[in-house]
């Protein structure tokens, strides 16, 4: 699947597009579809979102998957600080193997 | 230390204030992200791979203790509580919102601080030896030429947009610690036959993607012409640069290529008409600069008796302290590299820490190393034992320097958006199986440095030992680079082979640790050993046990 990734503007927190709004959670990103293109230059054209692409993802029984270890990296956080990733908060994020 | 006047202090301010509006307007909606980004990198703000990163320049790696505390200070209110020092005495700061960047650089104006230059194809903050002032070994202190040299290259308006970043080493010691010869421009301050002091000009190092030593363009410039020599060697890159191509732009591509006779031909007509514009800094400006560098107030009857009887201690001063200049004094090196840990990084309460402890004992000074560790440049050797005790309770006392456990490694792949593999759990897989301080010792001298990726943030080209992650579809792997070195007898690594995962790069890197154990003559280092032997005993021993294990 291609998803929509990006990063907050004011925060620069990694957030996924969810069809309907931008979480930082990757399990709510969705497919993008044929519409990826007008998606990002409609959020864009927000000013609340920078640095947006699409990327590769796999939907697993953990959740959604980057296929790139840089995105995987991104979605869960410094692998070498898991203390300052998402997972303390949300112990399900990224349970997939960095 | 150097302290602004009137007009360092406007120019950051107003910078900040600039900055200000201009990150309103972004967040306003008013500008794009086009329009802003090279804004922000003009104030060191990169956007990462999880947030804003912060990078803060420290000039020529000095800072006083109301500096270091103030580093702390936005690790806790703006950060995540730790900063991470870096390979060019800098400090970067990994979970910066845009929103809190305009205060966090007023935080930092408030203490004569900017992040100003930090990123950009511009003159970069200009690093030094980290013993500046204090070393045994020192001809000239190289600070105050450093100085002149941030303010020569701040703002400098026809270096502004040059073909790519520019980096700038100096150093007043015959002895090395600055990495000089792999910089763009590295300048050793020397003394001829007749005791006068002068500049010696390597023009063309670097490491990145095609690592090169610098070669020796200017042999003796008197210090009171630096500049104006600098400004030629700057213009003749600037003007014949590849601007064309990123990857052939930097400096020592041009001397390369035309070849370091005709560059220095190129050079020498350029300071030639330069000098005849009269534009050298007056002479009372460098002696103004001076003043702010003169000796401490050491105390004249300071001892040299060291109490050795606690034996952590002692192994601590035997690898951590260096001999400093003043007798009853010495230099400190504080270890940012426990076993496990983060190379570089620390903790706001660590920062703060060793600012008090720079106030207490070091005369109000603490350097940054490019091998990412800290130095109390003077504590008074009846001082030391309080002092170990103290860092050793905030966990900075690794008795580590120069060893195998005192790693480099760039932030890599877990925070940078260049990387192409991680460096740091390579580091701290490779700290841990060399935990044991009694094994570290006996390998003796042996520096190893890891970057994840070809720009080479992690000098790998320049260890001992290099490690250089790259990224084979889509898999990290790991090549090996063995013999580089840095300093008097700078070299550049050589590749061993293939590359490996994770676990199999620690394993190499043991195996060639055996290599050297096996066949090292009296006094070698593990470079020097090498450079004997070369590479095929190590080749064999790495890659013969990897066939073996399938």
């Amino acid at each position: 699947m291609k998803v929509i990734t990006g990063s907050d503007l004011r925060t620069g927190d990694v957030i996924w597009w969810t069809g309907e709004g931008w979480s930082r959670h990757v399990n709510d990103a969705v497919e993008a579809g044929e519409h990826a293109e007008a998606i990002i230059a409609r959020e864009n054209a927000k000013q609340i979102v920078t640095d947006t692409q699409v990327i590769e993802a796999t939907r697993t029984d953990e959740g959604v998957r980057p296929a790139h270890i840089k995105d995987r990296i991104r979605a869960l956080g410094p692998t070498v600080r898991l203390d300052l990733s998402l997972k303390p908060a949300d112990p399900d994020a990224g349970t997939w193997v960095i | 230390m150097y302290q602004y006047d009137q007009y360092d202090q406007a120019m950051v301010d107003a910078r900040v204030a600039e900055f200000r509006d201009q990150v309103e307007r972004r967040l306003a909606g008013d500008i794009t992200e086009d329009q802003f980004k090279p804004l922000r990198l003009k104030n060191g703000l990169y956007l990462q791979l999880h947030a804003y990163m912060l990078r803060v320049a420290i000039p020529y790696g000095t800072l006083s203790s109301r500096q270091m505390r103030m580093l702390g200070d936005i690790a806790d209110k703006y950060d995540r509580g730790y900063g991470h020092f870096t390979t060019r005495q800098n400090i970067q700061y990994n979970w910066i919102k845009l929103q809190d960047a305009p205060d966090i650089l007023a935080d930092l104006a408030s203490v004569e601080m900017h992040a100003i230059q930090t990123s950009g194809n511009c003159i970069r903050n200009t690093t030094s030896d980290q013993f500046a002032g204090a070393a045994a070994d020192e001809l000239v202190d190289p600070r105050p030429y450093a100085e002149l040299l941030r303010q020569w290259s701040t703002f400098h308006p026809e270096f502004d947009y040059l073909p790519r970043k520019f980096k700038i080493a100096i150093i007043g010691s015959e002895t090395d610690r600055a990495a000089m010869k792999l910089h763009d421009i590295g300048i050793q301050l020397v003394q001829n036959d007749a005791g006068e002091i002068g500049c010696k000009f390597y023009v063309g190092g670097g490491m990145g993607r095609t690592p090169m030593i610098a070669p020796v363009i200017g042999d003796f410039v008197p210090p009171l012409q630096m500049i104006s020599y600098l400004e030629a060697c700057l213009r003749v890159y600037n003007r014949y640069g590849r601007r064309d191509n990123k990857y052939k732009a930097r400096i020592k591509i041009l001397v390369h290529e035309i070849g370091a006779d005709e560059y220095r031909r190129q050079v020498e007509e350029e300071f030639a008409h330069i000098l005849t514009l009269g534009l050298e800094p007056p002479a009372a400006e460098l002696e103004r600069i001076k003043g702010f560098f003169e000796q401490p107030g050491f105390d004249a009857n300071a001892s040299d008796e060291l109490d050795l009887s606690d034996p952590d201690f002692a192994l601590w001063v035997d690898q951590n302290v260096h001999a400093h200049k003043q007798p009853g004094y010495a230099i400190v090196n504080i270890s940012l590299k426990p076993v496990g840990g983060i190379p570089g990084d620390a903790t706001a309460d660590q920062i703060r820490l060793m600012a008090d402890l720079a106030l207490e004992h070091s005369f109000d000074e603490l350097r940054v190393t490019h091998a990412q560790n800290i130095v109390l440049p003077h504590v008074k050797k009846a001082d030391l034992y309080g002092l170990w005790q103290k860092l050793d309770e905030a966990g900075l006392a690794s008795a580590n320097l120069d060893l195998i456990g005192d790693i480099i490694a760039c932030p890599g792949l877990d925070y940078c958006s260049l990387a192409n593999a991680r460096s740091i759990p390579v580091a701290q897989k490779i700290s841990e199986r060399f935990a044991d301080l009694g094994r570290q010792r006996e390998l003796g001298e042996l520096k190893l440095k890891i970057s994840g990726c070809i720009n080479a943030c992690g000098h790998h080209h320049a260890g001992h030992i290099g490690i250089l992650g790259v990224d084979r579809k889509g898999v990290e792997n790991y090549q090996l680079l063995l013999g580089g070195c840095e300093g008097a007898d700078t070299s550049l690594g050589t590749i061993t082979g293939p590359g490996f995962n994770e676990d199999g790069i620690v394993d190499a890197v043991e195996k060639a640790t055996d290599v050297y154990l096996a066949q090292r003559a009296d006094g070698e280092r593990f470079v020097d050993t090498f450079r004997r032997i070369g590479m095929a005993p190590f080749k064999e021993a790495i890659y013969a046990k990897e066939a073996v294990n399938g």
